[in-house]
């Protein structure tokens, strides 16, 4: 019994170690693709000097060259947000104000409590699963969370007592109660051609054979969900809640480390999506073309987290590159698409895959 | 007459309508998988560059068009109009003859001049304080252009103009003759008046 608390508490040690710094370098990422994608150089200036007891010249050596990477740069933002003032409007609800980032960022953090990222480790007799809470409805576990996440963004505007983020989070509710539609109706799809809500069940279901993965299956779906997942994250093209200098968004009243908690949503929200689209279309955990049988289990299952992590580290390329291309829509455009293409592509898609199915069949 | 203006204003119209999207426009997919191959092709081969450049290799390719400013300086044309000085005589005393052409053709009235008799009877005036405020300097060149002398130039290629307070601005005599001679964090001295033999004597301190 203590040895299973164990065991899970050390799962969901290495999943919030790992999410956090993905989100972390994500901030790195962001700024440097950006940058090579624009022809530029990047953040390369923030480092900073140890004294001579804490390792002194080779330390510093080696702190410079992170610095001249830009690695050192979240650490500066993190010192940033954390010395400055956390400002609470006069007319905002103090409470509410308060617990809204915390809200966003919990229900994005928990919702990978679902997500498969490996096989089967054998360790000492026992079968673990490399998934922290191995649930029979994973998939709508983690809709459901990723639908709530929206109570921090709507609380954020409205605690604020001031009218500009009050219209910013409504406006952010409305863009994510559109494009959360589409998104839950377009894994029906995926759901019916698997039969099962289970996550590590869908994945085995793929395959090795990129061939049997989701994406060839599921192509529409495939498509409408990335889609509406990204429209989820809040990101450009979709970043009309957030677009803070000209369309004020519902954080505008938050400073300092709460604000970058918003921020941190975002990108663990990002990751989130991204290993989603990993599970359901492009097989998980899965390394192409390797047999079962090619090593033992527990070197198949450690090959398998080095391939979700692989395929996660792609997916969170794209969306950046996706980011760093496409102009922000207009909110006509993007309820338009949410509302009269997402969404009947999405029934449409219900439709086509059950008659296919029923003639594979 | 009429016709050409009816054909150009139906040419404006024109212009102004929007055409109506192909489908395969509208459907947006293409344009956004065109859009990420420029920026994709942008990004590999600039990260490719870079990691060249740490190499030692490829070094003549710029993998980004950054100037790391205070570290590396733009080329600036020689015309470029930068920071102006004073041009000297060989012993160091200003070439400027006091004409006060040049303090009344600028149109931002910035120039300060206070003239003093030259012993020499060849040359009728010197300046024995000459002061610019660079602060209300509109870089436009007058001053050069009307100098008789070519006493004023502004080819320092100095751009990296930048003070403390607006008095900081302020450049006197010895720092027109002698550019950088002032560090930005020292005190502004206006409307410094020096003798003849002090030019020269500065000359013999700087010699450049
Ligand atoms: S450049 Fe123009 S504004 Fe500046 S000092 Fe010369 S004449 Fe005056
Ligand atoms: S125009 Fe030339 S010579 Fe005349 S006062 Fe100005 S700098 Fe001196």
């Amino acid at each position: 019994m203590v040895t299973d608390l164990l065991i899970k508490l050390a799962l969901a040690g290495t999943v919030l170690f790992a999410v956090l710094n993905l989100a972390g370098i994500q901030t790195w990422v962001e700024r440097k693709q950006s940058a090579l994608m624009q022809d530029r150089v990047g953040a390369n200036r923030a480092y900073f000097t140890v004294p001579w007891w804490l390792g002194g010249a080779p330390v510093n050596w080696l702190l410079r060259k992170l610095g001249g990477l830009g690695l050192l740069h979240p650490l500066a933002d993190i010192l940033k947000l954390l010395t400055k003032e956390d400002f609470i409007p006069a007319t905002g609800n103090r409470v509410l104000h308060a617990i809204a980032p915390w809200l966003s960022v919990f229900f994005a953090l928990i919702a990978f409590a679902a997500i498969p990222f490996g096989d089967r480790l054998m360790v000492c007799g026992r079968t673990i699963e490399l998934q922290v809470a191995h649930l029979d409805a994973a998939l709508l576990y983690v809709l459901a969370l990723a639908s709530i996440g929206t109570y921090g963004v709507i609380l954020a505007g409205m605690a604020s007592g001031s009218n500009l983020a009050t219209l910013g989070g409504l406006r952010a509710a409305s863009q994510m109660l559109a494009y959360e539609i589409a998104l839950g109706v377009s894994l029906i799809g995926t759901i019916v051609w698997y039969g099962t809500l289970d996550l590590q069940q869908i994945i085995r279901l793929q395959g090795t054979s990129p061939l049997g993965w989701g994406f060839v299956a599921q192509p529409i779906g495939c498509l409408i969900f990335m889609t509406a997942a990204l429209a989820e994250t809040k990101r450009v093209p979709f970043d009309l809640p957030e677009g803070e200098p000209e369309i004020i968004g519902y954080f505008t009243e938050y400073s300092g480390m709460k604000f970058g908690l918003f921020f941190l949503t975002d990108f663990v929200e990002t990751v989130l999506v991204a290993s989603m689209t990993t599970v359901l279309f492009f097989g998980g955990w899965q390394v192409p073309w390797l047999p079962a049988d090619a090593f033992s289990l527990n070197v198949m299952a450690l090959l398998g987290v080095a391939a979700f992590t692989l395929k996660v580290a792609f997916f969170l390329w794209l969306f950046m590159a996706i980011r760093w291309t496409l102009p922000r829509f207009r909110y006509d455009q993007l309820m338009r698409l949410g509302w009269k293409v997402l969404f009947p592509l999405s029934i449409a898609n219900i439709g086509i895959t059950g008659i296919v199915r029923l003639v594979v069949r | 007459m009429s016709t050409l203006s009816e054909e150009f204003l139906r040419r404006i119209r024109e212009a102004h309508t929007r055409r109506a999207l192909s489908w395969g426009e509208r459907i947006y997919l293409p344009a956004i998988a065109q859009g990420l191959w420029v920026t994709s092709v942008h990004f590999w081969r600039n990260l490719l560059l870079h990691l060249a450049h740490r190499l030692g290799l490829f070094r003549h390719i710029p993998a980004s068009v950054t100037i790391q400013y205070p570290d590396q300086q733009r080329q600036t044309s020689p015309r470029l109009r930068t920071r102006h000085r004073l041009m000297q005589r060989e012993d160091g005393t200003p070439r400027c003859v006091g004409c006060m052409l040049c303090e009344t053709v600028c149109p931002a009235k910035c120039i300060y001049i206070t003239p003093a008799e030259h012993p020499d009877p060849n040359i009728e005036k010197y300046a024995k304080s000459f002061d610019l405020d660079l602060g209300k300097c509109v870089y436009c060149g007058y001053c050069v252009e009307v100098c008789p002398e070519d006493a004023i130039r502004m080819d320092t290629q100095r751009h990296d103009i930048a003070a403390f307070s607006r008095d900081g601005m302020w450049l006197d005599i010895v720092e027109l003759l002698h550019p950088g001679s002032k560090h930005p964090t020292d005190p502004p001295k206006k409307f410094v008046q020096l003798a003849l033999e002090d030019f020269r004597q500065l000359k013999r301190e700087r010699p450049t």
